[in-house]
Order: structure tokens, then C-alpha cells, then sequence
């Protein structure tokens, strides 16, 4: 296959599969008998209800987004600092290690409410259980990747009588770069759907209204079924957002050098 | 009256902890625009000889000195040449030479001319932007070999450079090292396993055997430098090849009891 005809079907094999999808999606809609079809909008009525809800959620994004990236970029930061620290020793590893684990073992729900009394409802809290999930990830692979550094390679700066900084900065820390983005794609993929599970139990309309989840749970309660599936969509589109960011970044960082980016019709 | 020696084995013994002893009691001097080369079966100590003169590992017992001092002391003065080419993939070719004079803290004007000398020198000043995926096994081996000269050294250690290349491509590079050689002449310790590399490079040749590793033989190699592909087809050079390799059949075989 030509580098052309397959950078085509790159666009045209996904296109096919939304159109037989949708069609599928309306055979089952009619399908069901009129009183049930509810379980289903249609394509067109979300569409509808994506008009009819904008403002809200509109709103409602943008107080999700905001909440995932401020814990997605505590959670970079926070991460790279810790792993650096995890990297000096195997007796620093073995001591925090456990405890790292234990956070990411409890599951969002049953921390919300404890974050809920110690911050507040609301962004503050969103902010928090999305930091505390987009960490394990960041945190595990780059201290992965600091640690992984090539045999040789520290041997040849060894042998140079590089300082202790000149092979932090010049050896592990770009050799560390594709663990880290491994950690950072994982991040961005549940850093959303960390912001929208923490809205749906620690969100508040206060203030500048909720997010996509508490909105999720006002439709559902509400029985606005077609505006609950544009809410999901919407949700979805923001992952999308955000591991394309990511997915870009990485690109440009390694695309000379990473064995990933090799181009195949070399 | 000959030169002080720049290299000097004095009884050098060397055991990792309470293992075997790897190298016994060594005694050997290079003199300078010597081109030692070291070979003999697989653990014989060959690699930790080099890893000894680049002050990578301590002397267990006796001393060595590089240009008098002390191989730690003397760290300036040499360079390495590792069996991988152990090149930094995030760095370009140009930035893989600059790094270890950069780590050394050579301004970088004077960085710059020398990369850009000693690039044409291995015939690769085309590839200076390149990164190292891009370029073929004996291209990043003279990418090392570049990296290692950079440092304008005195004594160039290299380890099994060429041991993972085809044979074409070694007896090329074997001749490209001496031609480069020509021009600033360091002394050189050489690992190899091949006795024709050997041969080719070499003005002397120290055949070790192993358990413990030991200087099993020296055998000097009398022809004349410059040596090019002719040299390979000399009688001369021929029978040195049958020689050593007879040498080296003559090492004892390690009893089996002794293998680990």
C-alpha cells in the first residue's frame, strides 16, 4: 500500500464504520416498539438536545476541563518530583511504594466524600480525585523510566567523569522521556473520566454550576435521555481532546529518535 | 634510550570481591604510538584490562600508571571506545561527538571545530544533523570512534570495537582506524577476537589465557605502517596470522572443573 492510499483509508475505513454504526443505530431504534424507544435517541434527537442544552453544556465542560486539567497538571508535577526523588534508591521505593498503591487502590467514590469535607464540593474536589488518579500512573512510569537508564550509557558518562547532575540531566532524564509519556497518555485517557466520576460525587452546582457529571445526573434524574447521550458524548470528546494533546506532544518530543515513530516506508 | 612507557603493568592482580582472581600479576609496558592488541579466550580478563586503565574498576593488587599517574589521575588522557557504539538516540551525530568534550567542559567554539575535524576524519561530516537510527552499524561505530578521537587522547582504548560487524565491513574500518591513525598518533589497547584484526592493527599483540587471565605470550608484529589492503595478501602477514592463531590454540583449556 502507498504512503497516500493509506494515509486515505486512515480517514475513510474509520468514516465507514461511523456510517454502518449509525445505520445500525437507527435499525434499533425503529425496531423497538414506540413506548420503549426512549433506550435509544436517535442520532438526530441527540443532535437536537446537543442545540437545546448548549448553554449548559457548554458550562458544564468547561467546568470539567478545568477541573481535569488542574489535577492532570498537579498530578505532572507532583509525579515528576516524586519520581525523581523514587529514582535515588531502592530503599526510598520499597518505603513509599505501598502507600502510593494503597491511594490508587480506594476507589473515587469513597474518597470523594472525604475530599468533599476537607475542600469543599465542587472544583477544589474535582481537581484533588483527579490528581489522585492521574498520579499512579505518572508517577510508576517515570520513576520506571529514571531507573532504566541504558547500562553503557551510564557507563560512558562514568567514564567521563560526568557529575551526578550532568547525567541526571543530559542521560536519565531524556532517557526516562518515553516511559513518561507512556504514564502521561494513561493519564490523559482517565484524567477525564476521573474529573467526571469525581463530579458526580463530590460536584457542586454552586458558584459557576456543575460539571458533566453532576449535569449527567441532573438529566437522568430528569428522564432528558436524548440531553443524558450528548452529556456522554460531550464527555467522551474531551478525552479525545486531551489524549490528542498528549499523543502531539509526545510526537514532537521523540519522533527523531523513538523506535516508535519510525517511519515505516523508509 | 626508549621513551617513558605511557602504559606500565606492574604485577597487576585483579578479583572482584572474593571471586577468582580475573587478571594475575600482569606486567607489561607500552610505549607511546604503540598499538597493543588483546586477545585470547573468552574470559581471560581481556575487557577488564581496559576497564582497569580507564579507572572504571580499582587495582586489586600491584600498580598501573597511565602517563605516570595513577588511571584515574590520568582520566584526561584517555578515551574508550565501547564494544556497542553507545550512542545517545535523542542527540544527533554532531551533539553524540560534542558530549563527552562538553562533559569535559571544552568551550564550545572549540567543541564545534573539533566535531566538525574529526566528522570529516571518519567520512561522515554529511551525517552531522543525523540521528543514530538513521545510520548503519559501521556508520555509529565511527560515530564512537569520532566521539573517542574528539578528546584528542594519548591513549585510546577499544573494546571489541568491531566485533559485531561483518567481515567487510571490519577490514574496512580496520584500515579507515589506521589511516586516522596516521594523523595523531595515541597509543591503543585493542580487544578483538579476530587474529587477522589483530595482525592487520597491531604492532604488538598480547596473547592471554584465562583462569586466571595472564600473558599467555607477546608476539610483535614487525610490518611496516602504512598497512593497507595489500598487506592482507603479504606472505608476511599471512604466516603472523598462522603463527598467532597457532598461539592461541597452545592456551591451555580451562579444566572443566574450573568453567563456572
Amino acid at each position: 500500500m502507498s504512503p497516500r492510499s493509506h494515509a486515505a483509508s486512515r480517514i475513510l475505513l474509520p468514516a465507514l464504520t461511523g456510517a454502518v454504526v449509525i445505520a445500525l443505530w437507527y435499525g434499533i431504534h425503529f425496531y423497538l416498539t414506540p413506548e420503549m424507544r426512549f433506550l435509544l435517541p436517535t442520532p438526530a434527537a441527540i443532535l437536537d438536545a446537543f442545540r437545546e442544552h448548549r448553554a449548559v453544556l457548554a458550562s458544564a465542560t468547561w467546568n470539567t476541563a478545568q477541573g481535569a486539567l488542574l489535577g492532570f497538571g498537579l498530578a505532572l508535577v507532583v509525579s515528576s518530583v516524586l519520581a525523581l526523588l523514587l529514582s535515588l534508591s531502592p530503599l526510598v521505593r520499597t518505603s513509599l511504594y505501598p502507600y502510593l498503591m494503597a491511594l490508587q487502590m480506594t476507589p473515587l467514590p469513597v474518597l470523594a466524600p472525604i475530599c468533599v469535607i476537607w475542600v469543599g464540593a465542587g472544583l477544589n474536589s474535582v481537581a484533588l480525585l483527579t490528581f489522585v488518579i492521574a498520579f499512579f500512573p505518572l508517577v510508576v512510569n517515570t520513576t520506571q523510566g529514571l531507573i532504566s537508564t541504558d547500562r553503557n550509557l551510564v557507563e560512558l558518562f562514568a567514564l567521563y567523569r560526568a557529575s551526578r547532575w550532568q547525567q541526571l540531566l543530559r542521560l536519565r532524564v531524556p532517557a526516562a522521556l518515553p516511559y513518561f509519556f507512556t504514564g502521561l497518555r494513561i493519564a490523559a485517557t482517565i484524567a477525564p473520566i476521573g474529573a467526571v466520576v469525581a463530579d458526580m460525587n463530590a460536584g457542586s452546582s454552586a458558584g459557576g454550576g456543575g460539571g458533566l457529571g453532576f449535569q449527567a445526573v441532573i438529566y437522568a434524574a430528569q428522564a432528558k435521555y436524548p440531553a443524558l447521550f450528548a452529556t456522554a458524548l460531550t464527555t467522551c470528546a474531551l478525552g479525545f481532546v486531551l489524549n490528542a494533546a498528549v499523543l502531539t506532544l509526545a510526537w514532537l518530543t521523540l519522533r527523531h529518535w523513538h523506535d516508535a515513530y519510525e517511519r515505516r516506508d523508509r | 634510550m626508549a621513551a617513558a612507557p605511557l602504559v606500565e603493568f606492574r604485577g597487576v592482580t585483579k578479583r572482584f570481591g572474593d571471586g577468582p582472581v580475573v587478571l594475575d600479576r600482569i606486567t607489561f609496558s607500552a610505549q607511546p604510538g604503540d598499538f597493543v592488541s588483546l586477545i585470547g579466550p573468552s574470559g581471560c580478563g581481556k575487557s577488564t584490562a581496559l576497564r582497569l586503565l580507564a579507572g572504571l574498576s580499582p587495582v586489586t593488587e600491584g600498580e598501573l600508571t597511565v602517563a605516570g599517574r595513577t588511571p584515574d589521575a590520568a582520566a584526561a588522557e584517555l578515551a574508550y571506545v565501547f564494544q556497542e557504539p553507545t550512542l545517545l538516540p535523542w542527540l544527533t551525530v554532531a551533539h553524540n561527538v560534542d558530549l563527552p568534550q562538553r562533559l569535559r567542559g571544552v568551550p564550545a567554539a572549540a567543541r564545534a571545530a573539533t566535531t566538525r575535524r574529526v566528522l570529516e576524519l571518519v567520512r561522515l561530516g554529511d551525517k552531522a544533523a543525523a540521528y543514530p537510527r538513521q545510520l548503519s552499524g559501521g556508520q555509529k561505530m565511527r560515530v564512537s570512534i569520532a566521539r573517542a578521537l574528539a578528546l584528542e587522547p594519548r591513549l585510546l582504548l577499544l573494546d571489541e570495537p568491531f566485533g559485531a560487524l561483518d567481515e567487510m565491513t571490519r577490514e574496512h574500518l580496520n584500515e579507515e582506524l589506521l589511516a586516522i591513525r596516521g594523523a595523531a598518533a595515541w597509543t591503543a589497547f585493542f580487544v578483538t577476537h579476530s587474529v587477522a584484526e589483530a595482525v592487520f592493527l597491531s604492532n604488538r599483540i598480547l596473547i592471554l589465557a584465562s583462569q586466571p587471565g595472564r600473558i599467555h605470550h607477546e608476539v610483535a608484529v614487525p610490518l611496516p605502517y602504512p598497512r593497507t589492503d595489500d598487506t592482507r595478501l603479504s606472505r608476511e602477514y599471512l604466516d603472523l596470522v598462522a603463527g598467532v592463531s597457532r598461539l592461541l590454540r597452545s592456551v591451555p583449556a580451562v579444566p572443566a572443573a574450573a568453567r563456572s
